[in-house]
């Protein structure tokens, strides 16, 4: 978030976007504009602020509205962080850092610890975020009651009501068919006690990590033209019952590589045998680890320090 | 031994270049120039300037032969070229009942002033592959004397056709321009309900596929709205300009555009006595597809306006704004095949665990209370 502060701005840096791109692709007129939502988005957390986002130069569904919000937010000394399933080197997260080398000419890294912003989709790393830190989300569908009410002339009417009761009978048909509420990632949350919204489809496992958070949290929709927010240390509840309290996922193994517990791990297929192995979904923190060389039972067995993941 | 996939970026890199190699497809065969496609294509090339909302013919045949001559993806490359031109402002509104026409037909008057001008159209054509074009275009070029005898077109006697039913009141009138500034979707977020004149843009802008099955879908009782063509009208408008330092208007050029004046019968309502009303379709070149499921559409919309029933889906504008953009729908459904392996991952969790359950359900005795195990989740 440069922009206020030009003084930080290494003269190192060059743009290399090509001529004529602005600074990150977005002209200043438009960067502006999303600011100009990202502040107000920030005033009302959880509440989803229309704006006009542009037609980008990627498909809309594949990151358009987080492209927009990282473009405006950028500055010519931050280090940019992009996963995607919670890793950095999958084919869309290698082609959004892609974008912002080329049209912001900044840095890039893979660690988590040393970026300043951080472009997700599906996750939230496991590193414990800090402050200064800011994580922008890939939103495909904003609104949290779209699958109960498809009129946004309605829900828009629902939120200003605070009336959840949909949300709830939802939650509680699910327990009354299924035994538990069956929404296992974009799990509906509660934002500073007012608003609910949608945490973008991160497993529900995540959850818990947008309560308190000391980074600022930026969530952008680029097709349905809606950016919102969490502020740093906000209060983050994911909606529950009292008889039927949230929990997150929890698995019965630890990362086969490098042996981490409580984390998310990916369903690795082997074979077509039913062989299955279970890795950290967060690479760079499973590459962390390894470099730690805390190995799992396949890299104990294997013999094999820890270079892949 | 599994090994987490790396080389995203040289993989990328190799499916660019083999992008290129297949869409010059063999090297034998002459490439394809960008004034072939404009000329020949010619009606591909103005749906994507439609679609893409951009008057710019050797742009949209570009867009397409980069496309490899999908449409979709073509619309795409000129609506990311549009959206970083600078905006200098808007132009005079364009006068298309002083079209130079190249096409003109009512469907409502059989003979009406300016008389009917078939032009170049597909309609009485028989579908029949012509085997001669195959071996290049041996069409005789010298003057037809019966073309010559047809009459031509009046530029000056031909209003339009909404004009001369409007003097008796039997018609709508257009609104008054009020001089109220106008939408724009693409720089404004639509914010629903939506006024006509954003509802237009975005039809306009619509997917041709997705409001041409909408429109036929109100010719078979989903909104039924009794249409008649007016007039599809299809020719050149000149373009004007006033900017802001010499305050009168100068002309840019030319563009060429398809206009379809739907009529619908109108029953009247309380203080509105019974008329014809009005849906509109416009689109650049020639689009009379476009054009009258446009209007189909567009009338079908104004449901509301009119005391009608919002009752099926082309009547409803959030369902159709919502989703008649090919590139917004095209995105999300395309999206599907980026990775989605930590919601699976969060799916296969709940699914084994429900299914675990299942099977100790079943396995267990009948329960004989209401202690089962399912009423107790629901409590």
């Amino acid at each position: 978030m440069n922009p206020s502060n030009p003084a930080a701005a290494p003269a190192a840096v060059t743009v290399s976007a090509g001529p004529g791109y602005s600074f990150a692709y977005l002209d200043a007129g438009t960067k502006r504009m999303i600011r100009r939502a990202i502040l107000k988005a920030i005033a009302i957390p959880g509440y989803q602020v229309p704006f006009a986002a542009r037609e980008m130069p990627m498909p809309y569904g594949w990151g358009t509205g987080g492209v927009q919000v990282t473009a405006a937010i950028l500055g010519a000394a931050d280090v940019l962080k992009v996963i995607d399933q919670g890793a950095d080197d999958t084919t869309n997260a290698v082609s959004i850092r892609r974008f912002f080398t080329a049209t912001a000419g900044i840095a890039t890294t893979t660690r988590t610890a040393e970026a300043s912003v951080i472009q997700t989709r599906h996750r939230i790393p496991e590193a414990p975020l800090v402050e200064g830190q800011v994580l922008v989300y890939q939103v495909p569908i904003p609104e949290p009651l779209r699958f109960l009410e498809p009129r946004e002339t309605e829900t828009r009417q629902l939120h200003a009501l605070a009336e959840y009761g949909l949300m709830h009978v939802k939650l509680y048909e699910d327990i009354a068919r299924h035994g538990h509420i069956a929404t296992t990632y974009a799990y509906p949350v509660e934002v500073a006690g007012r608003y609910v919204m949608d945490p973008s489809p991160t497993p529900k496992f995540d959850n818990p990590k947008m309560d308190d958070c000391p980074a600022l949290q930026l969530f952008g929709a680029g097709r349905e033209k809606r950016i919102y927010a969490i502020p740093p240390y906000t209060r983050v509840r994911s909606l529950d019952f009292e008889d039927h309290p949230f929990r997150v996922q929890s698995f019965d193994r630890p990362c086969a590589l490098c042996g981490a517990e409580g984390v998310y791990l990916d369903e690795v297929v082997l074979d077509d045998a039913g062989g299955r192995m279970f890795v950290c979904s967060d690479t760079d923190h499973c590459e962390s680890r390894l470099g730690e060389s805390c190995l799992g039972e396949t890299r104990r067995a294997d013999g094999q320090t820890g270079e892949a993941a | 031994m599994y090994v987490a996939v790396k080389g995203g970026e040289a993989a990328i890199d190799n499916a660019h270049r083999l992008l290129a190699e297949v869409r010059r497809g063999d090297p034998a065969v002459p490439e394809l120039t960008v004034a072939q496609i404009r000329e020949q294509m010619r009606l591909l090339v103005d749906r994507v300037m439609t679609e893409g909302s951009l008057y710019d013919p050797d742009l949209a045949a570009l867009a397409l032969k980069q496309a490899r001559g999908d449409v979709v993806e073509a619309v795409f490359l000129v609506r990311a070229y549009r959206t970083t031109l600078p905006r200098f402002g808007a132009t005079e509104p364009v006068d298309t009942g002083a079209m130079t026409l190249a096409r003109r037909i009512s469907a409502t008057f059989k003979d009406l002033p300016g008389g009917q001008v078939l032009g170049p159209t597909f309609d009485y054509t028989h579908r029949l592959v012509d085997f001669g074009l195959a071996d290049g275009d041996s069409r005789d070029r010298s003057p037809d004397p019966a073309a010559e005898a047809e009459p031509e077109a009046d530029a000056a006697a031909c209003p339009r056709v909404t004009d001369l039913l409007g003097q008796a009141g039997l018609l709508e009138p257009s609104p008054p321009d009020a001089g109220a500034p106008v939408g724009d979707l693409t720089r404004e977020p639509v914010d629903y309900p939506v006024d006509r004149a954003v509802r237009l843009q975005a039809l306009a802008r619509g997917d041709e596929g997705f409001l041409l099955a909408l429109g036929y879908s109100t010719q078979r009782g989903y909104g039924r709205t009794h249409p008649f063509v007016g007039e599809i009208r299809v020719g050149a408008v000149d373009l004007e300009f006033t900017p802001e330092e010499l305050g009168f208007p100068v002309g840019l050029g030319t563009v060429d555009l398809t206009e379809c004046q739907m009529i619908n019968q109108f029953h009247g309502h309380g203080a509105v006595p019974p008329q014809f009303t009005r849906g509109y379709g416009l689109v650049f070149g020639q689009g009379e597809r476009k054009a009258m499921a446009m209007a189909l559409v567009d009338r079908s919309l104004r449901a509301a306006e009119l005391g009608e029933a919002v009752a099926v889906p082309a009547q409803d504008q959030e369902f159709v704004l919502a989703h008649c953009d090919s590139l917004q729908a095209t995105g999300f459904v395309e999206h599907m095949k980026l990775p989605h392996y930590v919601d699976f991952q969060a799916e296969l969790d709940l699914v084994r665990r429900l299914r675990a359950e299942h099977a100790a359900r079943a396995a267990a005795p009948p329960p004989e209370s209401d202690e089962s195990p399912l009423r107790e989740a629901a409590e």
